[in-house]
């Protein structure tokens, strides 16, 4: 489907479509492909193509079907739906059905979206290829040899084969802007705060926020204006001042100051170096000033989010014990039907990240690792607040390198966790992020430029990113 | 302020204890060496002098969040219990808490 959300969205509240030609053939497409690109975990045909005839049935009785009037989206298997399984591409939430629904889910629902499915992810939004999915890894649809990116890497697989025009994601550590821009797709994640994490299975709390895939920017800014606000069920919400991020799209770049930042490209690629320095040259011409800074503190991110996260993760997933919801391994007593439940419910790197996460808020240990993680994080905040004074926003890689192999990085979580390098200091401040593709490299595998905001100032990528868009190599 | 030093799998051991987790030794072996390496490369902060920064846990400044004092509407009992692996008259069910005296 190359049809954009707001060409779709006109469309069937003009009459010239109807949702359920819409959504049927959306679903096609998923048959057509997804065996072998394994974006879904999950597809709800019935519910779909039910959806669908409601939206049809309001345009045709002349009620408004709402902003995003029959769009297909996919959804992400860390978020919830009612009475639908949801998986966090783990086995211990074998047959899981919440609850409850999230509120983006509601809001889009709202607006006349129509949820498809469920996608593919590494286990509970741990990874950055989806190989750590008990389920199977998805396949980039521009090279099914090469990984998609994770953790969402399901959704953005289903956005870049044309499955449907927009989908949801996380971003803990730069789970919606790497597999984005491993497939050629706008990855935003929003200022912390700005989407409801009512219904998105926690993985690290202070971290994790919703945010889309498209395929352009416009896009992103109207499905984010549909699921930005205040959410009363999260505490973490923010009550006021969301910026207009349809309003941004237009604005230019004129007088825009623009950071250039070295530690968001040194260790990068050199065909994805190049295509940053293109990227700003772009925006140049358009009449930003483009300022060449240093911010050396965000290098010392990625050893502060692999304490911090996986300590907050080891605590959220405390839950899965067997006894509420999910797998349980039986055994006499409950402690060891913990133990033999978590054994066989988790994979490799959620284990070892539960470990990390223990030993590091250990007795012994928690100065040393925890706090002094905790101190970093807020040395590497206010070095972007200080660099915030001299530019606007900031300019660099989204990833180090084009989508890599399947089982290139799996042996050595390291070199996996590097993968992350570029969009880890954004969450750790709390600040949004955007990932815009800018052209492909030498095997033809797309490139993404990152463009950081200060915190509650997404306008501002939005401003650059659709100046970038129309600059971008065809 | 570094007080590392290599990871022990004695000390994975441990941890996969207090984390209700049951490790083969192959597992042991190849954790304490991935383990280790991550920790390893945590020395670059390790060994950074942070001394007058605030930790910080969370991107803003919130203080505690209130809701008037009104009843709304909950999540369904059975609902919930639904998705429990076993039952009993509205109640979760588990296996025996209490282990034999040491």
């Amino acid at each position: 489907m190359t049809d954009s959300v707001l060409t779709i969205a006109s469309e069937v509240r003009s009459g010239t479509r109807t949702a359920a030609a819409t959504i049927r053939a959306s679903l096609d497409a998923i048959a057509a492909r997804d065996d072998e690109l394994h974006a879904f975990l999950y597809v709800d045909d019935l519910g779909a193509r039910a959806a669908a005839i409601v939206v049809d049935a309001a345009v045709e009785a002349g009620r408004d079907p709402g902003p995003l009037a029959g769009v297909p989206v996919a959804l992400k298997d860390n978020l919830c739906v009612r009475g639908v399984a949801t998986t966090c591409g783990s086995k211990i939430l074998d047959g899981w059905k919440p609850p409850y629904t999230a509120t983006v889910i509601e809001r889009l629902v709202a607006a006349g979206a129509i949820p498809i499915g469920k996608t593919n992810l590494d286990e509970f939004a741990m990874g950055s290829s989806t190989e750590n999915s008990a389920f199977g890894p998805s396949r980039n649809p521009h090279d099914p040899s090469k990984v998609p990116g994770g953790s969402s890497g399901g959704s953005a697989v289903a956005v870049a084969a044309g499955y449907v025009p927009v989908a949801l994601g996380s971003d803990t550590g730069g789970s919606i802007r790497q597999p984005a821009a491993f497939c050629g797709l706008v990855g935003y994640k929003p200022t912390y705060g700005h989407v409801s994490r009512y219904g998105l299975v926690a993985f690290s709390s202070s971290l994790d926020q919703i945010g889309p895939f498209t395929n352009t920017v416009a896009d992103a800014a109207l499905i984010s204006t549909v699921i930005c606000g205040h959410d009363p069920a999260d505490s973490t919400s923010l009550a006021d001042g969301y910026p207009d991020l349809l309003g941004a799209l237009d604005r230019g770049v004129s007088g825009l100051r623009v950071g250039l930042c070295s530690d968001l490209l040194n260790g990068a690629d050199e065909e994805i170096v190049a295509k940053v320095r293109a990227a700003a040259q772009v925006l140049a011409a358009a009449g930003a000033e483009i300022i060449d800074i240093a911010i050396p503190e965000l290098r010392l991110g990625l050893s502060a989010y692999y304490l911090l996260a996986p300590a907050e993760a080891s605590s959220n997933l405390a839950r899965y014990d067997g006894v509420r919801f999910g797998l349980r391994v039986e055994r006499e007593d409950v402690a060891a039907m913990n133990v033999a439940t978590r054994t066989a419910g988790f994979g490799a790197e959620v284990k070892r990240r539960i470990m990390l996460g223990t030993y590091a808020l250990s007795a012994g240990y928690y100065d040393a690792y925890y706090g002094q993680a905790q101190k970093t994080r807020r040395l590497i905040t206010n070095a972007l607040n200080a660099a915030y004074t001299s530019v606007d926003v900031l300019l660099g890689a989204t990833t180090p390198t084009t989508a890599f192999g399947f089982g290139d990085k799996v042996a050595d979580p390291m070199s996996m966790y590097l993968s992350d390098l570029f969009t880890i200091p954004t969450n750790l401040a709390g600040h949004p992020a955007l990932s815009v593709p800018f052209g492909v490299g030498a095997t033809g595998m797309p490139i993404g430029v990152q463009i950081l905001a200060p915190g509650r100032r997404d306008d501002l990528l939005f401003q650059v990113g659709a100046v970038l868009e129309n600059g971008a190599p065809a | 302020m570094s007080t590392r030093h290599p990871l022990t799998s004695a000390e994975v051991l441990q941890v996969a204890g207090l984390a209700r987790l049951e490790l083969s030794e192959e597992e042991v072996e190849t954790f304490t060496a991935q383990l280790g390496s991550i920790l390893a490369h945590a020395d670059d902060i390790a060994s950074l002098d942070l001394g007058g920064l605030q930790p910080m846990a969370h991107p803003f400044d919130i203080e505690n969040v209130f809701r008037p004092d009104t009843v709304t509407p909950t999540l369904e009992r059975d609902e919930l219990l639904s998705q429990a692996p076993a039952v009993e008259r509205n109640r979760f069910k588990v296996g025996r808490i209490l282990g034999e005296a040491p």
